[in-house]
């Protein structure tokens, strides 16, 4: 568990220069360190940060609100079981009962050997085919007892890997080209400071503390790009 | 019974071989709409988009046009595409990116061209790693077909795209948390009015935000003319939706149909359609438009499937997400989950959504064991109308964004049409009804 390795360096330096401002590449970043290490580590958190100009908890703050992020390690497979409405009307339920004895940990457990994590998700987006169920984020519908029983054996035997990255690897499709037609505009001198957390430009101005924070936010362009 | 046989606007490609690809997507027609646009001028593509009224598809129902009408004049202006598809029991954008994202590109570089926009941003919803790899691969061939980027087609337009990944927050799907979101913040809304996207959008930058079938719709548009897509449709609900239809149905799914000409009947009977309840059962009640809506009853079928219709009867379209309870649904079960996805979706912000939230899935839940008094009817409707006041619909607000007022539906739809039931529970110490009926699926 470490810092970005060269290699994600350079793809960090390249998803950096897609924005106007840099502290929007902080999702893509954060999905970096995790596609890297399987969950995000503190010294992975550090480097973003570092990345981004930004302080170590400003960024660890920003990924525990978002589900994906794993700020402790998981096991290599993720299994992510919909409950919601849609779901549990076809039994979604009994289904992570299922799992859960089939598996011997309950929702938020990994298992002893470390090869699964189990979750209770929310709607997933795939209605259609319910109950269903996310493994790495890659998707399976229609499931039931014995749809998990041969999933679940396919994955221990190693069947699965081109269908199933590890946990952490998303968007396996890498941009092909930076940006074309002119470097990311940001806002400008003309551009109003960004409301931090609701309300106009006035009440952030009201506010010293605050407007010193918006505007390193909006000086700090990115160079790059500039 | 007769479905009207209206021409698929957005789903035309679906289930072609390797409909995702530009070869199949040039196969059949791909980004002349664009072309067409960029022999016009921005404010005309604009002009034809509003004659079309292209209402809002991702659930408040905003005419897309007159959004693209409020911008600010201000540079620079950004487009982002809300791909963050997250309410309970909507299924159609996620389809959309990953069957046909160069439909969803061409729309938004029209979008993009009429708006004058000088970046694109594609937020997609973090979990759907199937559409983010579509939607970039698609973006890449956009890149090397010469239809993004540096003069595309050779009009002297220009303009980049960047795919975005969400990373799993509900609250995200609202436009303003989504712009906080791709700020590299967490997701937390924006109060509004005063400033909308359109005035203070991205890095306070005037910004549109339109969603994924939304955008879908512009090449047809575009190619077909505003009258060929106002002859679809009826009143103000013009075009054609596609209902994601869920729950105990024999053919759950994604149905693209004329808007507005549609009952819920047809839409849950009709045999090409949802083909009925489930093993012949009784419909007990449905959500029609999305987990936020109030629930209609069988006396209600016959409601057409439009905004208005549905807004009078009391209810909302929504994002078009209709999901189906048969007689063995338990309601309350079914309401307190909704309230269960509240809870754990709320962002924390405001105090009524965040405190109230928890304490409604808490009385929810000990309803639906059976640990429940007749009193915590009316404490959980308190709770709830400290929630939303007055419980009316459409329903008032005392929070930030609208995921606050969305809790108090579902429970108080299921007190008002199943009192009897959460009598039943409390009298019989548990639920009445059988367990969620997991139906094994013979395979090969």
């Amino acid at each position: 568990m470490a810092r970005l390795t060269p290699e994600n360096l350079t793809r960090a330096h390249e998803l950096i220069a897609l924005y106007p401002l840099r502290r929007s590449a902080m999702l893509p970043l954060l999905h970096l360190v995790q596609e890297q290490d399987g969950y995000l580590s503190p010294e992975g958190i550090e480097h973003v940060a570092e990345l981004l100009g930004l302080e170590p908890a400003e960024v660890r703050g920003t990924a525990s609100f978002y589900d994906m992020f794993h700020l402790e390690p998981v096991g290599k497979y993720v299994v992510a079981v919909c409950t919601n409405i849609a779901c549990m009307l076809a039994g979604a339920y009994e289904l992570l009962e299922h799992i859960e004895q089939s598996l011997g940990v309950p929702p938020g457990g990994t298992t002893p050997d470390g090869t699964f994590t189990l979750e209770e998700a929310e709607c997933l987006a795939l209605c259609g085919n319910a109950p269903c169920l996310t493994v790495n984020w890659r998707f399976f519908g229609d499931m039931d007892r014995g749809a998990w029983d041969s999933l679940a054996e396919d994955l221990r035997a190693g069947r699965l890997e081109a269908e199933v990255p590890p946990h952490g690897a998303l968007c396996r499709v890498r941009r092909s080209v930076g940006l074309m037609a002119k470097p990311p505009v940001g806002p400008g001198p003309a551009g109003r400071p960004v409301p931090a957390r609701g309300g106009g430009a006035e009440v952030e101005l009201a506010n010293s503390k605050t407007t010193s924070a918006v505007s390193s936010t909006v000086l700090e362009h990115n160079e790059e790009g500039a | 019974m007769t479905v009207t046989q209206a021409p698929r606007v957005v789903t035309a490609h679906f289930g072609l071989d390797r409909s995702w690809t530009l070869q199949s997507y040039l196969a059949h027609g791909g980004y002349q709409g664009l072309r067409k646009a960029l022999g016009m001028g921005p404010e005309e593509v604009h002009q034809v988009v509003l004659a079309a009224s292209l209402l809002g598809r991702g659930g408040a129902g905003f005419d897309a046009g007159r959004k693209w009408g409020m911008l600010r004049k201000a540079k620079p202006v950004y487009l982002v595409v809300n791909g963050d598809e997250s309410e309970p029991a909507t299924f159609k954008d996620h389809a959309l990116m990953e069957a046909d994202p160069h439909q969803l590109i061409e729309g938004a570089l029209i979008c993009a061209y009429a708006i004058g926009a000088d970046q694109v941003f594609i937020y997609v919803r973090g979990e759907m790693a199937l559409a983010q790899e579509r939607v970039q691969a698609a973006l890449n061939e956009a890149y090397e077909h010469g239809a993004v980027g540096r003069d595309i087609f050779g009009s002297g337009f220009s303009v980049d795209i960047v795919v975005h990944p969400g990373a799993g927050a509900y609250i995200c799907g609202d436009e303003t948390a989504l712009l906080e979101s791709l700020e590299g913040k967490r997701g937390y809304p924006r109060i509004k009015p005063p400033y909308y996207p359109a005035v203070i959008g991205l890095y306070g930058a005037p910004t549109v935000v339109n969603n994924v079938e939304t955008l879908s719709n512009l090449p047809w548009v575009l190619l077909n003319g505003a009258d060929a897509f106002c002859a679809l449709g009826e009143g103000t609900s013009r075009g054609t939706k596609i209902l994601a239809l869920s729950g105990r149905v024999q053919r759950p799914g994604n149905y693209e149909v004329e808007f507005a000409k549609l009952t819920f009947r047809e839409l849950i009977y009709d045999r090409s359609l949802g083909g009925g309840v489930r093993d012949g059962k009784a419909l007990k009640a449905f959500i029609p438009g999305g987990v936020s809506s109030p629930w209609f009853g069988p006396d209600q079928l016959d409601i057409t499937l439009a905004n208005s219709a549905i807004a009078q009867a009391g209810s909302m379209a929504g994002s078009g997400a209709v999901t189906v309870m048969d007689e063995d649904t338990c309601a309350v079960r079914a309401a307190w989950r909704i309230s269960r996805f509240y809870h754990r979706e709320s962002c924390g912000q405001c105090t009524p959504c965040r405190e109230g939230s928890g304490w409604v899935e808490k009385i929810m839940r000990r309803l639906e064991d059976g640990h429940g008094r007749e009193a915590d009817l009316d404490l959980v409707l308190d709770v709830c109308d400290n929630i939303s006041p007055g419980l009316v619909w459409p329903p008032a607000q005392t929070t930030i964004c609208p995921l606050g007022p969305s809790i108090p539906p579902s429970v108080a739809s299921s007190i008002r049409m199943f009192r009897d039931e959460y009598l039943a529970h409390i009298r019989e110490g548990g639920c009445p009804f059988p367990p969620d009926r997991l139906r094994e699926h013979a395979r090969a």
